[in-house]
């Protein structure tokens, strides 16, 4: 690979590093958000009972 | 001509309660002349002499930093920010009273500041004086506004350098061209431009970042 | 979300013709890098754009539901500031050999948006939460966009006096042959359709971010 070919795809490289970083960091907050409305579902279905 | 007065009148406050405790016009000169000092040791004796005019500018924007940091002390400290806000001045007028005191701050430090320098750096021409005036008034209308927000935070002191100076890097740019160039005119006109640009922004939004 | 597909479709079709199909150009083998650099630069200003539109509808109309989509649109400016400084640098590296050149226009005023907008978190991170600082993100939203063109002209001035360019004539640019032109304008196209999709996405979970701490409040 020449050298011009190297920093074009060092370039590339970062930005779809972002991107997938960003899905990644979005994937977290999904599973966070999951886990909060199973735990207010929990906490309806207690209210819901008593 | 309300406005004009409300304005006057607020001005005229801060300037009265500054010649009444002395505290922010001193401590900004004492700053300056004091950066100016140390300026002279931090750079080594083979840079040009007209980089002083650099360090000139970069005290000056943290001397108004300085003065800027205390322009809604007293407000905040007292409550009386909310006060005016009530008042049935236009907001705006807030912005405008402050700005002219700021200035008016400016100018006193930077009459010994710059006098100060040509003794003991680099000769001060009209370029440069007519930068450091027209400087004035865009830091002072930039800061005022951005000065009000950093009161209303809970970082205060912290949070002002943070906001004014990347806002005010066209200012040095302006200033340090109009000392340097051989047409100073361009960056005088430049300065001009961002002056009235935010100012008129600033006038427009003060109320904005005052209220609710 | 067909937005995405948009701009997968679009960015990888671009980016595709850009390393493939056209042809090298005289002098600058590492041109391609364009294709991704200017996008991106002005994908971010796109976004601090829509940013200072957010931030002017939220002061006009005093609706607060414009704060959440003017920060988001913030943020999608920063992270795209932050890549064209990195894909700027990258570049920079090869043509000059140093990572940074305080002679490039385009890097220097990024890097003062970036100080700019970065300052726009900490005032958030300052301020309790509510209308106020809403207001005042909107106004600080504005101010950025105003200092957009004054800093490229700043920057501009300063070029004679305190940056200058560098001796070596910089590189004239390729001819823009039409073939260039749409490689280039699909690439700009992926780059804001997938500026586009990343908003919504962000704008949808922090939406939803607020429903949820609102049905909890009202659970306990």
């Amino acid at each position: 690979m020449s050298t011009a070919e190297k920093f074009i795809a060092a370039a590339y490289l970062v930005v779809l590093a972002a991107v997938l970083l960003y899905v990644v960091i979005y994937a977290f907050k999904i599973a966070r958000l999951e886990r909060e409305v199973a735990e207010l579902a929990e906490l309806a279905r207690r209210r819901r009972a008593a | 001509m309300t406005y004009f007065a409300d304005v006057v009148t607020l001005a005229r406050k801060d300037l009265l309660l500054e010649l009444r405790s002395r505290d922010t016009v001193p401590a900004m000169v004492l700053f300056v002349i004091a950066a100016l000092v140390v300026f002279s040791f931090s750079v080594p004796a083979d840079v040009e002499e007209r980089a002083s005019y650099g360090l000139l500018w970069i005290g000056l924007v943290f001397t108004a930093l300085l003065g800027l940091t205390r322009a809604f002390a007293a407000e905040r400290e007292q409550r009386v920010l909310d006060g005016l806000v009530l008042a049935p001045c236009d907001r705006s007028a807030i912005w405008l009273g402050k700005g002219i005191a700021v200035v008016a701050f400016l100018l006193l430090a930077e009459a010994v500041a710059l006098p100060a320098f040509h003794l003991f750096f680099e000769p001060v021409g009209w370029e440069l004086v007519a930068g450091v005036l027209l400087a004035d008034v865009g830091l002072a209308s930039v800061g005022a506004l951005l000065a009000a927000m950093a009161a209303a935070s809970r970082t205060r002191e912290l949070l002002l350098p943070l906001l004014f100076l990347p806002l005010v890097i066209p200012v040095v740019v302006g200033g340090v061209g109009a000392s340097l160039a051989e047409d100073p005119g361009r960056y005088l006109a430049f300065l001009g431009l961002y002056d009235a640009v935010f100012a008129i922004l600033s006038w427009a939004t003060f109320e904005y970042v005052v209220t609710e | 979300m067909w937005l995405a597909a948009a701009a997968a479709t679009l960015l990888v079709a671009g980016l595709g013709l850009a390393l493939f199909w056209i042809p090298e150009v005289e002098g600058d083998p590492a041109f391609p890098i364009f294709y991704l650099h200017v996008p991106v630069a002005l994908t971010a200003y796109a976004c601090f754009g829509w940013a200072a539109w957010k931030a002017l509808r939220l002061l006009w109309t005093r609706e607060g539901s414009y704060d959440l989509e003017s920060y988001t649109a913030v943020h999608m400016g920063v992270i795209f500031a932050i890549l064209t400084l990195v894909t700027g640098s990258i570049w920079a590296k090869y043509t000059w050999g140093q990572w940074w050149v305080w002679s490039s226009r385009q890097l220097v005023l990024f890097l003062v948006l970036f100080l700019f907008y970065s300052a726009y978190f900490m005032l958030r991170y300052s301020v309790e939460p509510g209308p106020r600082r809403a207001n005042m993100a909107a106004v600080y939203a504005l101010f950025g966009i105003v200092l957009l063109p004054v800093s490229f002209l700043a920057i501009r001035l300063a070029e004679d006096v305190i940056h200058p360019p560098p001796v070596v004539v910089t590189r004239e640019g390729p001819q823009i042959t039409d073939e260039l032109m749409l490689v280039f304008v699909v690439c700009l196209a992926g780059m804001l359709a997938l500026a586009a999709a990343l908003y919504t996405n962000e704008l949808a979970g922090k939406r939803l971010d607020g429903r949820l701490r609102e049905l909890r409040e009202s659970l306990q």
